[in-house]
């Protein structure tokens, strides 16, 4: 961990600097025709949303495999990544205005991509809720469970609000047609950018997780001992 | 032999006979071998879940606790709505679908929160918890009770919702039973289960309805879509319908095949 993360934490600089490079210049990615350069924040708003769903889909696979072997890691494991998923998926919701802002004239509209992602992102922030306000020795088992059934939803989610919103014809909205390589090539590259850091950003929270448990316990084992150590003849109980 | 128990109004549960139930426990009947060997786990489920839902069903009755408050909570929210829309019988068509069901929903809560509270006092769940029973049949009585109580709340308010809003639906009016049996059995499920893993958290009452809404939205989308649907007679039902049978389907199964891991998480 003290020099594999360093060394990784310089790679990512680099990585996602140069993804930023290629996003943002003329020389990267080509200029769109009708939109100009606002268009640039696609190379953001996109992947952070993939992103968060890949780290949704990790959040699935690590509940499931709480509750089939209940080992510890995989349930800070699933905090992480729902945690750090919910964060990519603010900022996709939030870089979404601000393009839309300047493209559309609107702030917000309830079409389906938009709508589903809010109902996700309600979701993950209920199962981060959850963990906050239980009792810390059931946090995991409950976690899980509703980790599984957040990941169940969402497919119904998607495919409620597609049913919805396509039966009426809306204005058409982003996205469609076919994408210019050199831009699919940028929007790949800043992809792994942000899943490298996402990787980052998960790692260190997950060591962070991991010392803060064994600082609650150890917390619990020493008043524990202090109570034991208070019935032995010698030691007296003090008030308070 | 399974224990019935009968408990106060005030939740004071104490055990005042052991009745035979029908089958399963020939042994003591003197019934013949046949009916011993039938299945017993299946039996013993069937009897604990009737149970437990007639105990449930007889405090209902007998307090009234739950189906008072509902009720005037949802004609409450029917009132404050009046306030923001005064349709005409054309308008309140489209509108009404979302109107009843969100009031059901804030009802539905209501009810929900309570489920697990009367558990909690006396121990009675620590017991349930230690004895054999399985825990799907607790499940089963309570989401069972549940929906009867939410049932009997939407069967006396949509009268109510017929007279304020002028209704009257265009298309089969048939299938409106059936969008409310699968829109309110989607609610009690998954809220029934979403109540017993917020029975230990700080601030019960506010988590339930943190939990739920998320999840549920599909099923409510679905529900309002339907009863607009058949009120207008503008498009079909049938989407929503499967989509809701499709999302009852999903969720009750894996809430019994979680319930056992949740109710004993500690």
């Amino acid at each position: 961990m003290k020099i594999v993360f360093p060394i990784l934490v310089i790679l990512t600089g680099i990585l996602l600097g140069y993804a930023m490079y290629m996003a943002l210049s003329p020389n990267g990615a080509p200029t769109e025709q009708t939109m100009g350069n606002v268009q640039r924040i696609f190379y953001y708003h996109v992947p952070s949303a993939w992103t968060a769903f890949l780290l949704f889909f990790i959040n699935f696979g690590a509940s499931v495999y709480y509750l089939i072997k209940r080992c510890p890691t995989a349930d800070i494991v699933a905090l992480v990544s729902a945690e750090v998923g919910v964060v990519f998926l603010t900022v996709n919701l939030v870089t979404g205005p601000i393009w839309a802002r300047p493209v559309w004239g609107i702030w917000w509209t309830w079409d389906w991509r938009l709508t589903s992602t809010l109902i996700v992102w309600l979701i993950y922030v209920s199962y981060l809720m959850l963990r906050r306000f239980s009792a810390s020795s059931q946090t995991p088992i409950l976690a899980a469970a509703m980790g599984i059934f957040g990941a169940l939803c969402v497919p119904f989610v998607y495919f409620s609000i597609w049913f919805f919103r396509t039966q009426h014809p809306q204005p058409v909205m982003g996205g469609g047609g076919s994408i210019d390589p050199r831009m699919m090539h940028v929007l790949l590259l800043n992809w792994l950018a942000f899943s490298c850091f996402a990787f980052l950003v998960c790692w260190s929270r997950y060591h962070l997780e991991k010392l803060q448990r064994a600082v609650d316990e150890a917390h619990a084992m020493r008043s524990l001992m202090d109570e034991t150590k208070m019935d032995e003849p010698g030691h007296e109980r003090t008030a308070g | 032999m399974i224990p019935t128990y009968e408990s106060d109004p005030d939740g004071t549960t104490y055990q005042i006979s052991a009745k035979k139930t029908g089958a399963g426990h020939g042994a003591d009947s003197g019934q013949p071998a046949r009916s011993r060997a039938a299945k017993p786990k299946e039996l013993l489920i069937r009897g604990i879940t009737r149970a437990t839902l007639f105990k449930d069903l007889r405090l209902e009755w007998r307090s009234k606790d739950a189906i008072n408050s509902m009720l005037f909570f949802s004609l409450l929210v029917v009132v404050v709505f009046s306030f923001s829309f005064d349709p005409t019988a054309e308008e309140s068509r489209q509108i009404a679908g979302g109107l009843i069901w969100v009031a059901f929903l804030f009802a539905t809560v209501v009810a929900l929160n309570q489920t697990w509270a009367r558990e909690l006092r006396n121990q009675v769940l620590d017991a349930f918890r230690v004895s054999p029973a399985p825990a799907n049949s607790l499940f089963a009585a309570k989401v069972l009770g549940n929906f009867i109580f939410v049932s009997v709340l939407e069967a006396l308010m949509t009268p109510l919702f017929i007279a304020f809003y002028r209704l009257r639906a265009l298309g089969p009016a048939w299938q409106l039973l059936l969008v409310a049996a699968l829109g309110t059995w989607a609610l009690v499920v998954n809220g029934t289960f979403f109540a017993a893993m917020s029975i230990r958290t700080r601030s019960r009452e506010i988590m339930l309805p943190l939990l739920l809404f998320p999840i549920s939205i599909p099923a409510i989308l679905a529900m309002v879509q339907a009863t607009t649907a058949i009120l207008t007679a503008e498009s079909s039902a049938r989407f929503w319908l499967v989509l809701l049978a499709t999302y009852d389907l999903v969720f009750t199964t894996s809430c019994l095949l979680l319930f056992e891991t949740v109710l004993n998480a500690e």
